[in-house]
């Protein structure tokens, strides 16, 4: 196994790992404080989140606002199972929404087997069937779950209890990731099927839907412990610096083999040109499905990290303009750049977070937001291919060229217009538009 | 429709059918819709007066959608640009309505000038005056953020000006929540003329008293609500009448559907971008006068959940639309206020949001946006 690594992969695992440790050796000295830990944990789990996004839009064009609304969905998700073990000692959050992710990916993988051989079936169609099924799974998964609950928190409890909340909390992560995945899955199969703009405000409209939901989550839904708009206190803070980071690692990794495969250069061909994609015999529409719930898979994960490094969670943390941060990250640090979105996503965290708060002098601590979007605008008329304009690790590096944005004028006209396909590339434009909306269109009549 | 699957299968079975026309989605939708409907009739039977009451404050409500909305619509049709900086100049429009009343009393100017003259009057010039006040600050605001921050991107990818429209509208909220600007707190707003509260009954119109019970069964309205309305209709025909018989409106048409070519055509093409912005923010203006005097609290984050909602409708009715933006907004006005009494008030948004998403699987380009393409 060894012997298959070259030098860069060593390199770069050898260097991260070194890292990782480096910090932690810090934090364990004391000479990293909480105030610096946090920082460092949050840009780990923008980091995670971004790199989402950028799967979604830097690689495969496709124009989300939704990575907030899944952060959130993972956030209360694993903040719930966790919750319920240390204050109720009780598995029941665990086994219920283990049973039921595990069911629904089941039946939905059987169900895409059956679906997939209806030629012409449309999306919409699709999206219903599903629906039924998850509901159904939903249902199920609640009955099961009651004869399981006993068994399992009487297993976990076996354990020591320091073991036992951290497997808890790891079991926790992975389901709220697969949570946000299903969800995604389910949503993207419609939404998805809109041109760029109108499927980054049908994401929009579905954050902005997540946190109407979280905010009535006690007295709609009846989760008590969520406390809806008053926030949800109580959550063990066991987001740990380690966790943070290898769960980091292994996002870059995944999305690093993932461009590195066939995928993902099918993926970065329909950001490319979705009619040459599609004369390649590309699925698109798969392929915007599975960048799309991968993307969101990482939201999850970051969600729930997230919400074990706060121990408090509020529906005003997820509302719709904080979902522009993980989009500023995403083209701070360059569209298709893991490089860069790895180093953005820590940026953004010291610089807004902590050193903003310690450079402004005394009475200007509000002028945090001022200085921010001046940044920004400096940023993006002085840098807008990113923050390493394109450069990217050695281990990194994909063959893949770097999104060759198009200006904003070539936009403009309405009318469809011959584009080389070289210059289609840009996911906002007109033209972008009436080609997803084209594909919507073929693929839904089984063309 | 392809004729490919009669072709080949010759007579294709009831499944092949459900298939082939998308039933089982149509039905999904349908089912929805005819939930929601049966909810509703049934509201109005039960208790029509209220009813007509709901409809009036959405109409209320959908009206200063409207005008938000066009400042959206039209920037989009123009650059493409969706302006998330257009919700705080809304907020601009109310701090200056603000000032000029509270501050300035720019509301009593005529009652001052010539004090014979009759209140109703003098007072509707005086708000008319402020109106037009909060539209020219806007304007100029709008104007001086299209030359200094949007125009060196114009030629910089598209996310460029979207990032930096966000940007703009930090900048502008967090600007305004200085101590010495805005202040971050609410600010009651006083209105620049009373409100007087009619009851419309079967017994006809009758001005109410305060402290007297309105007659039963009877629809309240109140001078804010005809203010409301008439105001926007009148920027409304004022703006469909520049877009569609100036000059200036024929250039912000060619430019929005060809900008080199508009170029070539010796159109000044940055300065009616910048028109452009300077109308949409002036509309947005007066929309912050109107939202302030509905709901009188003013903060420095007013603007982003109308602004948000606006922008929704704009994108239901089909972004680019100027009629669409106007329908798009009275719906979500309704939708809102209407889901709120008779679905489930803490849910409203999510309702209202939820519309937005079957309107665009059912029209991906909302009510009124151009299909231009899907026959191509």
């Amino acid at each position: 196994m060894l012997k298959r690594m070259d030098r860069n992969t060593l390199v770069f695992l050898a260097g991260s790992v070194l890292l990782i440790l480096l910090v932690q050796v810090l934090i364990s000295f004391n000479i990293l404080n909480s105030f610096w830990l946090t920082i460092l944990r949050i840009g780990g789990v923008m980091a995670i989140a971004c790199l989402g996004l950028n799967l979604i839009y830097g690689f495969n064009g496709q124009f989300s606002l939704g990575q907030w609304g899944f952060f959130a969905i993972g956030a209360y998700a694993a903040a719930d199972i966790t919750y319920r073990w240390v204050n109720n000692h009780s598995a029941d959050g665990l086994v219920v929404l283990t049973l039921g992710v595990l069911i629904t990916g089941l039946v939905f993988v059987l169900l895409g087997r059956l679906l997939g051989r209806i030629r012409g079936l449309d999306a919409l169609s699709a999206f219903s069937l599903y629906l039924i099924a998850a509901i159904a799974v939903g249902f199920l998964s609640v009955f099961i779950g009651q004869f399981l609950i006993g068994p399992v928190s009487g297993l976990l409890s076996l354990l020591p209890s320091a073991i036992g909340i951290q497997l808890v909390f790891f079991l926790s992560i992975l389901v709220a990731g697969l949570l946000a995945a299903e969800l995604s899955f389910l949503l993207g199969l419609p939404v998805l099927t809109l041109g760029s703009d109108y499927f980054g405000i049908a994401t929009l409209a579905i954050t902005v839907i997540v946190k109407v939901l979280l905010d009535n989550s006690d007295t709609l839904f009846g989760f008590v412990e969520m406390k809806g708009a008053r926030g949800m206190i109580g959550i063990p803070k066991i987001g740990s610096w380690l966790w943070v980071s290898i769960f980091l690692l292994a996002t870059i990794i995944v999305v690093r083999n993932l461009l590195q495969s066939s995928y993902g250069r099918a993926i970065v061909s329909v950001r490319e040109d979705e009619i040459a994609a599609k004369a390649m015999g590309i699925d698109v529409a798969n392929f915007k499905t599975l960048s799309f719930v991968l993307g969101s898979l990482m939201a999850g994960i970051a969600g729930a990290l997230y919400a074990h490094i706060n121990g408090f969670l509020h529906p005003n943390t997820f509302n719709f303009i904080k979902s522009f941060d993980i989009l500023i990250i995403v083209v701070f640090g360059g569209l298709g750049s893991i490089t860069g979105t790895i180093a953005a996503a820590f940026t953004w965290a010291l610089v807004l977070e902590g050193f903003l708060r310690i450079w402004l002098p005394e009475g200007f601590e509000t002028w945090r937001y001022v200085v921010y979007p001046i940044l920004l605008l400096l940023m993006m008329l002085l840098r807008p291919k990113g923050l390493f304009g394109g450069y990217e690790l050695p281990f990194l590096r994909h063959s893949m060229p770097a999104l060759s944005l198009k200006p904003a004028t070539a936009a403009l006209s309405s009318q469809p217009e011959p584009i080389p396909a070289s210059s289609e590339a840009d996911s906002g434009s007109a033209p972008g538009i009436t080609l997803s909306r084209d594909d919507a269109k073929s693929t839904t009549e089984g063309s | 429709m392809k004729p490919s699957l009669a072709t080949t299968a010759p007579s294709p079975t009831i499944f092949q059918q459900i298939i082939h026309k998308r039933w089982i989605g149509k039905s999904l939708i349908i089912v929805v819709s005819l939930v929601v409907i049966w909810r509703v009739i049934t509201a109005l039977l039960e208790n029509p007066s209220v009813f007509v009451q709901q409809v009036v404050n959405g109409l209320q409500l959908g009206f200063v959608y409207a005008l938000i909305a066009l400042g959206y619509t039209m920037v989009y049709g123009i650059v493409k640009l969706i302006n998330f900086a257009h919700a705080d100049v809304l907020m601009v429009g109310s701090f200056a309505s603000y000032y000029a009343i509270s501050r300035f009393n720019l509301h009593l100017w005529l009652s001052n000038v010539a004090p014979n003259l009759s209140p109703t009057i003098s007072l509707l010039v005086g708000t008319v005056t402020v109106l037009v006040f909060a539209m020219l600050v806007c304007a100029l605001m709008a104007f001086a953020i299209e030359r200094t921050a949007y125009k060196p991107l114009r030629n910089a990818p598209r996310i460029s000006a979207l990032i930096t429209a966000i940007g703009v509208s930090f900048f502008l909220e967090y600007f305004g929540a200085l101590n010495f600007v805005f202040t971050p707190n609410f600010i009651s707003f006083k209105r620049p003329f009373p409100v007087t509260t009619w009851a419309l009954s079967s017994s006809g119109i009758q001005a109410l008293e305060s402290g007297v019970a309105p007659p039963p069964g009877s629809v309240l309205f109140s001078n804010i609500f005809i203010i409301i309305v008439i105001s926007s209709i009148v920027l409304l025909f004022l703006l469909q009448y520049i877009v569609k018989r100036t000059k200036v409106g024929k250039a912000m048409r060619a430019v929005a559907y060809d900008k080199p070519t508009a170029r070539l055509m010796g159109i000044n093409v940055d300065g009616i971008i910048s028109i452009t912005f300077a109308i949409g923010a002036a509309l947005a203006g007066a929309a912050g006068l109107l939202y302030a005097i509905a709901f009188p609290q003013i903060v420095f984050w007013m603007g982003i959940i109308p602004g948000l909602k606006a922008f929704i409708a704009a994108v239901l009715g089909g972004i680019g639309s100027i009629p669409g933006a106007l329908v798009g907004a009275l719906i979500m006005g309704q939708a809102e206020v209407l889901s709120a009494a008779y679905i489930s008030t803490p849910m409203r948004d999510a309702i209202a949001f939820s519309l937005l998403i079957i309107v665009l699987l059912v029209r991906p380009t909302g009510i009124f946006g151009e299909p231009t393409l899907e026959k191509a």
